[in-house]
């Protein structure tokens, strides 16, 4: 194996997200919305992360860590929001909740 | 005294922001102290300035305040500055004498009524307003007492603003003024635009330099004025509001629509009185609206069963009397018969109001009667003031005004034989309905029970005016007869004497011919309505002279006239545009807003895939959009 | 370290698949762990140990724990499976499936349209990464502490169980949406 690419971190980086957003996209269940969006902020993570060390600079890994502490965030709030959604509801079906509609 | 012109209206202005402000708190003596005070220490105020105004003539003919600079504006400066001179003087002393009176009186008419504070806060503020109108020296002040004295004839004859029919009637007299008040300010415009300054001795003594006798501006410049005043003075063609206006309680009648306020446009005119004098056109037509206005009232004023549209009606005939004599040329004579008339018409307004009290709110004249014996003061002193509005010969002060209008409406320069001809038949009408009004309300037999009769707070204001109804024509006799001019001598101080034709007839022929029509009236009068007429009877068989009889009692039909000319192209109009041609534009934008909104509403279905497929989509675009530039 | 690279990747996106596909929540869960740590692998090989250290203590540990509570206590097992099972036919799948893969498509032709440019082997190490954390990047430190305050603060009061079902104008008017 000769050196590795920066396109080539990226282009993972690239196919975790696309990952992420198709399970955001075809899942109806809350929790797997959920987990594809940790996927696709990981992602965005490895991006960072993968220019940081193409720099040789720490801001890539700060960056990372601003991302880590938001998802930590809105997963905690986000699943406090499922359990109250499961309760009230007695449903995860996202198709169901849609008393935002206008 | 100069120092205290401006107690005189401030003294009422003070009362009223006393009253309208601490009204509801005060007790109803307080009330009472405050509104008839307040204009009782002005009234004497201004009789003291009056008398050291008499008694010494300032050098410059005029005292004079300034107060304060109200604005300045380019050119236009406006100061809040009084002045008083001779013709001011007569209304002055007018205003707060004759206002103070009624304000007695009504201390006692309004007593019962549950808004106390609130008319004699109106009352107060008109008497300040109708000062600030005559005492202004320039004529930006003068329109604010205009409008203000506007703004309370509206307040006032919509006091009892419950029933429809009262506040229908403030808003007919405030929209109808309103036409003629319009007019009058462009005319102020043009003559600010003309001579660059609206201050009155300033314009007077500009006037002629800048225009010569008869050029088109000053005509409608003058033209214009004399709207403002036809409006405010209800002549014709914008009378119909007077009658109305009845509708506000009696002192209200005697003190705005009688005495003061309806002669507003006669003080404007002959204090602007160089102007018109500049323009015989404008002249010709003040006395020609003037003697058609006194004529036609005067026949409405036959007809009326009403006892306060009578006097309405016979209020614009008598300030007909006053524009032809203005527009004659009379300037002496328009004011002496304001003088004289405010005395007697405020009068017999409030006797009037004290019969309408007396009978339970009865307004129709043909169901009171009889009611000589029963209220004795009422019944003289309604007499006086009904002989000085008939001007029963050299006994009243109606007669000395009157005679003087006569006479100078066929010998002044301005003077025609048309006008003095319509002039009489005028006096033959006002003796008529005065006789008429007298024998129907007090004599015959009594058809309804009076009530409660007024007490010495009434009675005496109607005294002192009885007297002066007779009184005050002595001071001014005419000159053929006896030489004492007291008032003409003090008026002519400001406005210029009256111009006579040449050879003329003997003045004691016109004096006779008018003596004898006026004693004519009365005698038809007496003829037609004492006890049973026979030739009435027969007159009310008739149904060409019923309808006759109609169209006079209507006013010569004046307002379904208007609401045919106006009202109704205008509610058509305005009927057609209901939903705002000019609008449609903007609804339509609003209109396809609301679609757009409809159409892009439907993405909102709350479906939390499909917006992360919005956003998705959204990249998609963006991004392809770049890779394709 | 190439060749750590390509390994620890081609787990990370195949374990990603699985976990987009399961239907099990539990089972996806395990292949997020696994899809977590071997990013953190890669983390590793690119030169950033602290994140790795972060990638496996605060994803994998964490905030993954936090989903398995969540699901112990929602008692998500063969139900939700099953439900899962018949929502995630073709036809769900085909739309969302074609528009990533463009999305895909269009930022690879993005990224290669430059040239290739190779990697450093070398280390960014964490002293350098705190340095600049608490140096320049002191604000948005604090910022980020007020977001996982806010977070902690939101968490507790919507996790609350209330005995209300509906919000109080919901209530008074129940048609109000």
């Amino acid at each position: 194996m000769s050196t590795l690419h920066a396109h080539t971190v990226l282009i993972v980086a690239a196919i975790l997200f696309v990952l992420g957003l198709a399970g955001v996209l075809t899942r109806k269940n809350i929790i797997f919305m959920l987990l594809s969006i940790e996927i696709m902020l990981n992602a965005a993570g490895l991006a960072f992360v993968a220019a940081g060390s193409r720099w040789q600079q720490p801001d890539g890994q700060v960056m990372y860590l601003f991302i880590l502490a938001m998802a930590a965030a809105e997963v905690s709030v986000a699943l406090a929001l499922v359990l109250q959604i499961q309760h009230q509801h007695k449903t995860l079906d996202v198709e169901e909740l849609k008393e935002l509609k206008d | 005294m100069q120092h205290y012109l401006y107690l005189i209206p401030a003294l009422p202005l003070l009362g009223f922001l006393v009253l309208s402000m601490a009204g509801k708190r005060l007790s109803r003596n307080l009330i009472a102290g405050i509104g008839a005070g307040s204009i009782c220490v002005s009234a004497l105020i201004a009789l003291i300035t009056s008398a050291s105004f008499l008694q010494s003539p300032p050098a410059t003919g005029a005292y004079r305040q300034v107060l304060w600079h109200w604005f300045v504006t380019g050119h236009l400066s406006a100061d809040v500055s009084l002045r008083m001179d001779a013709l001011s003087l007569v209304f002055i002393c007018i205003i707060t004498f004759i206002g103070a009176l009624i304000h007695i009186y009504s201390i006692a008419f309004m007593r019962e009524d549950r808004d106390y504070a609130r008319f004699f806060a109106s009352m107060n503020l008109f008497v300040c307003a109708m000062l600030t109108l005559v005492m202004a020296d320039n004529l930006v002040l003068m329109y604010l007492g205009w409008e203000g004295v506007g703004l309370c004839s509206y307040l006032l004859i919509g006091f009892w603003y419950e029933t429809p029919a009262n506040y229908r009637a403030a808003n007919k007299a405030f929209v109808i003024t309103r036409i003629g008040d319009t007019a009058m300010i462009i005319g102020l415009f043009l003559l600010f635009k003309e001579l660059g300054t609206l201050y009155i001795p300033d314009i007077l003594a500009k006037a002629p330099q800048q225009f010569s006798s008869g050029a088109h501006t000053i005509t409608l410049i003058a033209l214009l004025l004399l709207s403002g005043g036809i409006g405010k003075s209800a002549q014709l063609p914008l009378q119909t509001w007077l009658p109305d206006a009845m509708a506000g309680p009696s002192p209200v009648s005697a003190l705005i629509h009688a005495a003061t306020m309806v002669t507003a446009g006669v003080y404007l005119i002959a204090r602007m009185h160089t102007l018109f004098e500049l323009s015989p056109i404008a002249m010709q037509v003040t006395a020609i609206i003037g003697a058609v206005t006194l004529f036609i009232a005067g026949c409405s004023a036959m007809v009326q069963t009403d006892i306060k549209r009578i006097l309405a009606y016979s209020t614009i005939s008598q300030i007909g009397y006053m524009f032809l004599a203005l527009g004659v040329g009379a300037w002496s004579a328009a004011i002496f018969h304001f003088f004289t008339h405010a005395f007697f018409k405020a009068l017999l307004f409030l006797a009037a109001g004290a019969v309408i009290e007396t009978l339970h709110h009865e307004h129709d004249i043909f169901k009171m009667g009889g009611l000589r014996k029963k209220m004795p003061v009422i019944f003289y002193t309604f007499t006086i003031g009904a002989a000085a509005l008939a001007a029963l010969p050299l006994v009243t002060a109606g007669f000395f005004s009157k005679d003087q209008i006569l006479w100078y409406a066929w010998s002044a320069n301005g003077g025609h034989p048309v006008l003095w001809a319509l002039a009489l038949m005028g006096a033959f009408i006002t003796a008529f309905y005065s006789t008429r009004l007298i024998l129907v309300v007090f004599w015959g037999e009594m058809k309804t029970t009076p009530g409660h009769l007024p007490g010495n707070a009434m009675t005496i204001p109607l005294v002192i005016l009885a007297f002066f109804s007779v009184a005050v024509g002595w001071i001014e006799w005419p000159h053929n007869i006896m030489h004492v001019s007291l008032f003409s001598e003090l008026v002519q101080q400001a406005l210029p004497t009256t111009i006579m034709k040449g050879d003329l007839p003997h003045e004691i022929v016109f004096q006779f011919i008018a003596v004898v029509v006026s004693l004519l009236g009365i005698y038809t009068g007496y003829v037609l309505y004492y006890g049973q007429s026979e030739l009435l009877m027969r007159w009310k068989q008739s149904d060409g002279l019923m309808n006759v009889r109609h169209f006079l009692y209507k006013g010569w039909k004046f307002d379904q006239l208007y609401d045919m000319l106006l009202v109704r192209p205008f509610m058509f109009i305005t009927g057609i545009n209901k939903s705002d041609v000019s609008d449609k534009l903007y609804t339509a934008i609003a209109n396809a807003n609301l679609y757009l909104n409809r159409i892009f509403s439907v993405s909102q279905n709350g479906s939390l895939r499909w917006y992360v497929t919005g956003v998705l989509i959204g990249i998609l675009f963006i991004i392809t959009l770049q890779l394709l530039l | 370290m190439s060749l750590v690279f390509y390994i620890s990747s081609f787990i990370a996106i195949l374990s990603t698949i699985m976990v987009i596909t399961r239907y099990q929540p539990i089972h996806a869960l395990l292949y997020l762990v696994v899809s977590f740590l071997a990013l953190a692998v890669t983390f590793l090989s690119l030169g950033a140990p602290f994140a790795a250290a972060l990638q496996v203590i605060v994803y994998a540990g964490a905030i993954v724990v936090l989903f398995i509570f969540v699901v112990m206590m929602l008692n998500l097992g063969k139900q939700t499976a099953q439900q899962e099972k018949e929502w995630l036919q073709l036809r769900a799948w085909l739309g969302p499936s074609i528009l990533s893969l463009v999305l895909l498509a269009e930022m690879a032709v993005l990224l290669l349209q430059d040239d290739p440019t190779g990697m450093p082997a070398a280390v960014v190490t964490p002293k350098q990464v705190s340095l600049s954390l608490y140096g320049e990047y002191i604000i948005a430190v604090e910022l980020v502490g007020f977001l996982l305050m806010t977070g902690i603060v939101g968490a507790a009061h919507i996790g609350k169980h209330k005995k209300k079902s509906l919000h109080r104008f919901l209530q008074t008017y129940p048609n109000l949406n």
